[in-house]
């Protein structure tokens, strides 16, 4: 039973771990990402499509991830240079994943809904949970002590220091929203060749948010980030062995226990609100610097 | 109001305008139906393909003209059926519970037009309601798994809790409790939205707890996320039951029969009275009775089911017969 629920926690956590890292990557550089749903959903149709159509598997991996770190570029390319609120830009790349991921599935695989079922995938959650701690600790290697670590929390604290130093900040905001639609790629391909096999159309259903609170949750730190994503997996988990069960005689309604991970969520971020804050210029379009 | 805002407004009223006028001009002798087809579209493998394929081989048995219409969202149905109606197209078909407003909207407002709807009723002079005697099938497979499980203990994971799917666990529990009085059903739902259709990842992750509590055979009918269940049957070397279409090719061996919900026997029959100008409003319902509720048997599944298919078929007539009476949810909770 506690085995069970801990194995299925660390199944739960891995797409929601790595959309959180991209998310968290792209946020501290000051660019809100609510993009994130729109990187897992691509990642996780082309890694499938890949796989579909070729029978690689490797292949389907690295297809996912450009896919992602594409779609992340588009993005940054958007809001950085273009100016654009980068709320509307995120809801619009997320429209986009629901509209535009159909039609090429449509043209590929002549369905809408989704790609055909793929008879090899992986079967072993723990290495991409292994790859999750490693890049926990690079992140955090990353902020503490690279140049790029601290130039990229600068370019979201105050660009301007950055623009005095003779550091074009937008280039630094634009590799770190490709780094993390990077790692949210693995995320995408986690849903679609390890947890799943093949893509489902809208198979993300709300992770990419959770991962986005997860990361307001950690406060925009890597460590406190992975244990926010842990737990908001753990009380998944939770919620799917309660299930049915019944407390202390009475049988709890489907839909009480269901919403517990979202209870949960508001509940821990109106508590945590006042000590956490956003990175200073985060969704700062503005054009003078 | 910019230039921009204008002409797209301009081009929008033009397009309306055009898909009013246009079809008048093609008249032709031909039967017309329309078919309004749910949010999964024509390629949804399940429901919605069941419907066009029905329609079609009634297009290519019978001559009709057929005009199809997938729709993107909830708020495209009610339009998409007031445009064939206005068209003159004599059968307008409207395939999916959430039609069901939509339907009773349009409907009174044109009652030289025939109407059917699938899976929801109407009470109007001009619409036939096409119900699926859902709970009979779950009450077979139910009976089938009931057999099957060794540990006695079977599962039940369903997408959204909504009337519907309760009447496909009401159905299966009393199935397998009919095959083995001492086994339990566990019964598990992916969701409270509609994202609960679509999450195979929590359909595989109520699977796999399912599987290490004891159960060995699981009945799903939680749409796309019913492939999480395909997917942890094979993990767990278990067994899976699918639904409304054949499933047993997802996972080869694993899948122990899918009961199926024949909408295109339905669909066909519609538009096969109403050639024949028999019509018949009000509502009627699809079950083992007619093949339009059934189980799958194929050859990835013939040898695994072959011990129990001679019992199965006896509870098969004797539902038809009358002598088991399946408990019906809609029926018990006065839903419909």
């Amino acid at each position: 039973m506690i085995v069970d629920l801990l194995m299925s926690t660390l199944r739960l956590s891995v797409p929601l771990l790595f959309a959180a890292y991209g998310g968290l990557l792209s946020e501290r550089s000051g660019v809100a990402n609510i993009a994130l749903e729109a990187n897992l959903l691509f990642s996780a149709f082309t890694a499938a499509a890949v796989v579909a159509l070729s029978g690689q598997l490797v292949l389907g991996v690295a297809a996912g991830v450009v896919a992602s770190a594409l779609v992340s570029l588009i993005f940054a390319l958007i809001c950085i240079w273009g100016h654009g609120d980068q709320i509307v830009v995120g809801t619009a790349f997320n429209l986009l994943a629901a509209g535009l991921i159909p039609v090429l599935n449509k043209a590929l695989f002549n369905v809408m809904g989704s790609t055909p079922a793929l008879a090899n995938t992986f079967h072993q959650t723990w290495p991409f949970f292994a790859l999750a701690l490693c890049v926990l600790w690079a992140l955090h290697f990353l902020f503490t002590s690279t140049r790029h670590g601290l130039r990229l929390s600068a370019a979201g604290e105050n660009p301007a220091a950055l623009v005095n130093q003779g550091v074009d900040y937008q280039r630094v905001r634009l590799r770190a929203v490709v780094e993390g639609g990077v790692l949210a790629g693995v995320g995408g391909v986690y849903l679609s060749l390890c947890q799943g096999s093949g893509y489902v159309r809208d198979m993300a259903a709300g992770r990419g948010f959770i991962a986005l609170a997860a990361v307001i949750f950690g406060a925009w730190k890597p460590i406190p980030t992975f244990f926010a994503c842990l737990f908001f997996a753990f009380t998944d988990a939770v919620q799917i062995q309660m299930q049915g069960r019944s407390m202390g005689g009475v049988e709890l309604p489907n839909q009480f226990v269901q919403i517990l991970p979202y209870v949960v969520t508001l509940l821990v971020l109106i508590i945590f609100a006042r000590q956490i804050t956003a990175p200073a210029a985060i969704n700062d379009s503005s054009r003078r610097r | 109001m910019n230039k921009l805002s204008k002409i797209v407004i301009l081009t929008l009223l033009w397009s309306t305008a055009c898909t009013k006028s246009a079809p008048q001009a093609q008249e032709s002798h031909k039967l017309k139906v329309g078919l309004v087809l749910d949010k999964g579209g024509k390629d949804d493998k399940s429901f919605n393909s069941g419907a066009f394929r029905g329609a079609t081989k009634a297009a290519d048995e019978l001559g009709i003209e057929l005009k199809m219409v997938e729709s993107p969202d909830d708020a495209a149905f009610e339009p998409a059926l007031r445009s064939f109606a206005e068209r003159g197209y004599p059968l307008v078909l409207a395939i999916g519970f959430a039609q069901v407003d939509a339907v009773k909207k349009v409907a009174p407002q044109f009652p030289a037009t025939h109407f059917a709807i699938v899976d929801g009723v109407v009470e109007s002079p001009n619409v036939s309601t096409l119900m699926f005697a859902e709970h009979e099938g779950s009450y077979l497979v139910g009976y089938l798994a009931g057999l099957m499980s060794k540990s006695a203990k079977v599962g039940f994971i369903g997408g959204m809790d909504i009337a519907l799917i309760r009447r496909f666990e009401m159905g299966f529990g009393a199935g397998v409790k009919a095959a083995n009085p001492k086994a339990e059903v566990d019964v598990n739902y992916v969701g409270v939205n509609s994202t609960a259709w679509v999450n195979p990842g929590r359909g595989k992750e109520l699977a796999l707890s399912q599987y290490s509590r004891g159960v060995d055979i699981i009945f799903h009918a939680a749409g796309a996320s019913g492939l999480g269940v395909f997917d942890a049957a094979a993990e767990r070397q278990a067994y899976a039951i699918g639904v409304d279409s054949n499933q047993n090719g997802l996972k080869p061996g694993r899948v122990a029969t899918s009961m199926l919900k024949r909408v295109d026997i339905a669909v066909y029959d519609v538009i096969k009275e109403q050639a024949a100008g028999k019509f018949t409003p009000g509502t009627r319902s699809f079950g083992l009775k007619d093949n339009g509720i059934d189980y799958a048997v194929d050859e990835n599944n013939e040898k695994l089911i072959a011990p129990y298919k001679v019992k199965l078929d006896e509870i098969r007539k004797k539902i038809i017969a009358g002598e088991i009476k399946v408990p019906d949810f809609y029926t018990l909770k006065k839903m419909n």
